[in-house]
């Protein structure tokens, strides 16, 4: 098989196939670990296609349903691809009663896609989560990872901030890596 | 400070003693209160480390100050520290500096030299730093001994937190972790510890309060030669923090705990279950599970006593259900995490269908002490049926926001107009939100109500796990009864068409209520549903969904016939219910409203009143908040 035009299809010679292989020979002898293999694959992957999903089911020997029934249930695990930068708009209670419907509306606006969806060229999946454990500063945003409070005049400060950061590092890249 | 030979495995009493020997100086210098700074032998800069602090840009501060220490040549007197939670999160980045017990708040990196400079080496505080509930007025707060925020409060789950270094196990021992675990496995018998736990009346701190004691005891009599020991990190409740500050700070303490439980119950093997949004907390267990099998405190043969205990992490994926402990026990074994019928209890048959403890990080947390101290000593705090304290994450519309333990029986107006500081300038205290979506409210007329597991569902509401959310006469209380109906009707795991429809069908009234277009039959239908999801659900997800309905419809039944008959939500919360318009006669015209505004629907000219055009108003409210002449109306 070849590599995908695209640049979010999976191909089963796709190196890092290896790595989740191997990752899965690490928990073979763990009952219950299709969790931290999906994590894993998540974390390798970006999201979870069929492609890797039945990779897992494949070499755990769980049917293919089970594992899909398990994607599914679970919020943090995403059947399509996600953007570059993920933004995630808390909306737990604290952050809820500080405002931050009107940051998610705020951002919603910015990118114009709405919370669930990635932006078309694929840089920003907006995003809501329910609390991160850092309620006492709410409203908060965990923008790329990080933790941040924010005001919703600050939203288009950061769209622009992670817009240059990714120009950055196109700069800084050779140009094959972006395929 | 004393050198002495530090064993790395700790494989006897007396070499757990020598570690703590190691770090005596350390522990009593982050205690030393009078000792003058310029002439302390060692200063210590504590950085909180949490992710509170974090997302505060803490960890820049913390670098900042370890290169101006080392810049200056003074890094052999002064140190500069990573510790857990202060609880005073609002005030991040917290530092503190010892000998003194200096409390600064909100330090930048520019602030360090200040600091390092005038306070370490001159021996005067740097006044700008130090707390002050206004700033306009001179009084200034020194330390946790004068800051009101700690008025009342008494850090006994929380006494690591913010006085050792979390990622050193060495620490740790300094301050006591891992003695409760030597005295029940030298001097106690497993049965010795549960009537220890029994006595002192510890109950569960997950939300139900179960007799923990009883639990362990339950556990112990299970018939089984497999059992294993589970810690509930899966901390569901949006709006709280507890558990993760505790994890973040002190994480030998829960490891501690739950050695013992396994000790206790005859386990050799503990997982915690803990949620995936909680990275650092994660990283931080990680390293202090691998510092304990490294240094013989887990694993095999611990304190050479023959006993062995182990844990595993096990990692959530976003479903609040899954802190439901039936739900968390599939979720363990790798599935989906739908809760099973209760019998069996996890007792009985839990994980693998191996009798299993679950019990909450913070009860763990409370263990420790208890083993060491005694029950009568555990007692001495809190209530007769709700013993010891409790930790709050206090959140929401209030001033002080934070990590707050108290004991027991503390009456809620304490919690939130001394520690907490009242609500903001201007508004007014409405409700405190305990027991997330299982919860319900507390309103203002009943803020003398003491805080423990008796009094809270007198009111209609419960302890929870202690998400204590404020809110202020901006709150809608039928919106914040929305909100919840839609995260349980998210989070249902559709077992059960009570609750998976019956949630739906809420919500759906819910909305049609903010949106105007309510009916006094959909408020009957609303208590007749809550009735039958009450009933007909398997596991307390569906079984409390309707109580955050059901307690604004007991206080707040008005806000509720104000949406359906006035069509108006008095709040101004709820967008389809709200319009904004500007006094004519108020305004001066300073454009502050307009320049708040994201869709341009202000006009107007600078010194003349302002209006807004009501086709382009997204009835977001910024501009109410702004102005400062009362002049935008609703
Ligand atoms: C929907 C639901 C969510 C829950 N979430 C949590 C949680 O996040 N953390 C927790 O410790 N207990 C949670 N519980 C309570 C647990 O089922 C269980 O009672 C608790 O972990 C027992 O520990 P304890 O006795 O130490 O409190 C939840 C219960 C339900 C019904
Ligand atoms: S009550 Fe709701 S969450 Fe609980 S088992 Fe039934 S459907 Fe699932
Ligand atoms: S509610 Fe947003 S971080 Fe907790």
């Amino acid at each position: 098989m070849s590599t995908c035009c695209c640049g979010m299809g999976v191909t089963t010679d796709d190196p890092r196939f290896a790595e989740l292989d191997a990752f899965m020979a690490s928990v073979r002898e763990q009952p219950g670990s299709l969790i931290s293999v999906l994590h894993k694959a998540q974390q390798l992957f970006g999201f979870l296609p069929e492609e890797v999903e039945s990779r897992i089911a494949h070499t755990m020997s769980i049917p293919l349903t089970d594992v899909y029934g398990v994607v599914t249930f679970y919020n943090l695990f995403n059947t399509q691809p996600v953007g570059k930068y993920a933004i995630s708009v808390c909306m737990g209670t604290a952050c809820y009663v500080r405002g931050a419907g009107r940051i998610l509306d705020r951002f919603a606006e910015e990118l114009g896609v709405q919370a669930g969806q990635v932006t078309d060229d694929r840089l920003f999946s907006l995003e809501v989560c329910r609390c991160v454990g850092a309620c006492s500063l709410a409203p908060v945003v965990v923008v790329d990872g990080e933790v941040r409070q924010l005001k919703e005049a600050d939203v288009p400060a950061v769209v622009a901030e992670l817009r240059q950061r990714s120009e950055l590092e196109a700069l800084s890249q050779p140009v094959s890596a972006r395929s | 400070m004393t050198t002495m030979r530090v064993p790395t495995r700790i494989s006897s009493l007396l070499e757990l003693e020598a570690v703590r020997a190691a770090g005596a100086d350390v522990i009593a210098l982050r205690q030393a209160m009078e000792t003058p700074i310029t002439e302390a032998p060692e200063v210590h800069l504590l950085v909180c480390g949490d992710t509170g602090c974090r997302a505060n840009k803490s960890p820049l501060t913390r670098r900042t100050m370890e290169e101006l220490v080392v810049e200056h040549g003074l890094a052999d007197r002064v140190k500069v520290v990573q510790v857990g939670c202060f609880g005073f999160c609002k005030a991040g980045p917290v530092v503190v500096v010892y000998p003194g017990g200096t409390f600064y708040c909100h330090v930048k990196p520019q602030d360090c030299a200040e600091i390092l400079l005038r306070h370490v080496m001159g021996g005067q505080p740097v006044e700008r730093l130090l707390f002050t509930p206004n700033p306009k007025e001179k009084v200034r707060f020194h330390t946790t001994v004068d800051l009101p925020f700690y008025q009342g409060q008494v850090r006994r789950v929380l006494k690591n937190c913010g006085l050792i270094n979390p990622e050193s196990i060495d620490e740790a021992i300094a301050a006591d972790r891992y003695f409760a675990l030597a005295k029940a496995l030298l001097e106690m018998t497993p049965d010795e510890v549960i009537a220890e736990l029994k006595k002192s009346g510890l109950r569960g701190r997950g939300g139900a309060g179960f007799p923990t004691g009883l639990k362990w005891e339950l556990c112990q009599k299970a018939v089984g030669d497999v059992k294993y020991v589970v810690c509930n990190a899966d901390e569901g409740d949006p709006g709280a923090f507890m558990d993760r500050s505790i994890l973040e700070g002190d994480p030998h303490g829960v490891l501690e705990a739950m050695a013992m439980a396994g000790y206790a119950i005859g386990a050799q093997q503990g997982y915690i279950y803990v949620r995936a949004e909680y990275p650092l907390a994660v990283e931080r267990l990680k390293l202090a599970i691998r510092q304990a099998r490294e240094r013989g405190l887990l694993g095999k043969n611990i304190l050479g006593t023959g006993f062995s205990f182990d844990i595993d992490i096990r990692l959530g994926a976003g479903a609040f259900v899954c802190g439901e402990e039936t739900a968390l026990i599939e979720s363990i074994e790798g599935k989906r995490g739908m809760p099973r019928p209760k019998p069996p209890f996890p007792a009985t048959a839990g994980l693998w269908q191996k009798p299993t403890l679950n019990n909450n990080v913070e009860t763990y947390a409370n263990i420790p002490q208890i083993v060491l101290f005694g029950a009568d000593w555990f007692r001495q705090l809190g209530t007769e049926k709700s013993p010891g304290t409790k930790v709050f994450a206090l959140a929401g519309q209030i001033n002080n926001t934070g990590l707050v333990e108290v004991p027991m029986g503390t009456k809620l107006r304490d919690v939130v107009f001394t520690i907490g500081g009242g609500v903001p300038k201007g508004r007014e205290f409405k409700a405190a939100q305990t027991g997330g979506p299982s919860g319900g409210c507390i309103p203002a007329e009943h803020l003398d109500t003491p805080l423990d597991f008796e009094s809270l569902p007198a009111l209609g509401t419960m302890m929870g796990s202690g998400g204590l959310t404020i809110m202020t006469d901006t709150a809608c209380m039928v919106d914040l009864a929305r909100f919840y109906l839609e995260f349980t009707q998210d989070e249902s795991c559709g077992k059960c068409p009570p609750c998976r429809i019956g949630t739906k069908r809420m919500l759906e009234l819910l909305e049609q209520i903010c949106e105007g277009k309510g009916t006094h039959a959909d408020i009957d239908q609303l208590e007749r549903l809550a009735v039958g999801i009450r009933k007909g659900s398997l596991c307390g997800l569906g079984q409390s969904a309707p109580n955050p309905v059901l307690s604004t419809l007991r206080y707040y039944r008005d806000e509720y016939l104000a949406h359906v008959d006035d069509h108006k939500c008095p709040a101004g919360r709820c967008k389809a219910l709200t319009e904004y318009q500007i006094d004519q006669e108020l305004c001066k015209g300073c454009a502050l409203c307009a320049r708040s505004c994201p869709t341009d629907a202000i006009v107007g000219e600078v010194k003349h009143p302002f209006s807004i055009k009501i086709d382009l108003c997204i009835r977001c409210g910024n501009c109410y908040d702004v102005c400062k002449f009362h002049a935008v109306v609703r």
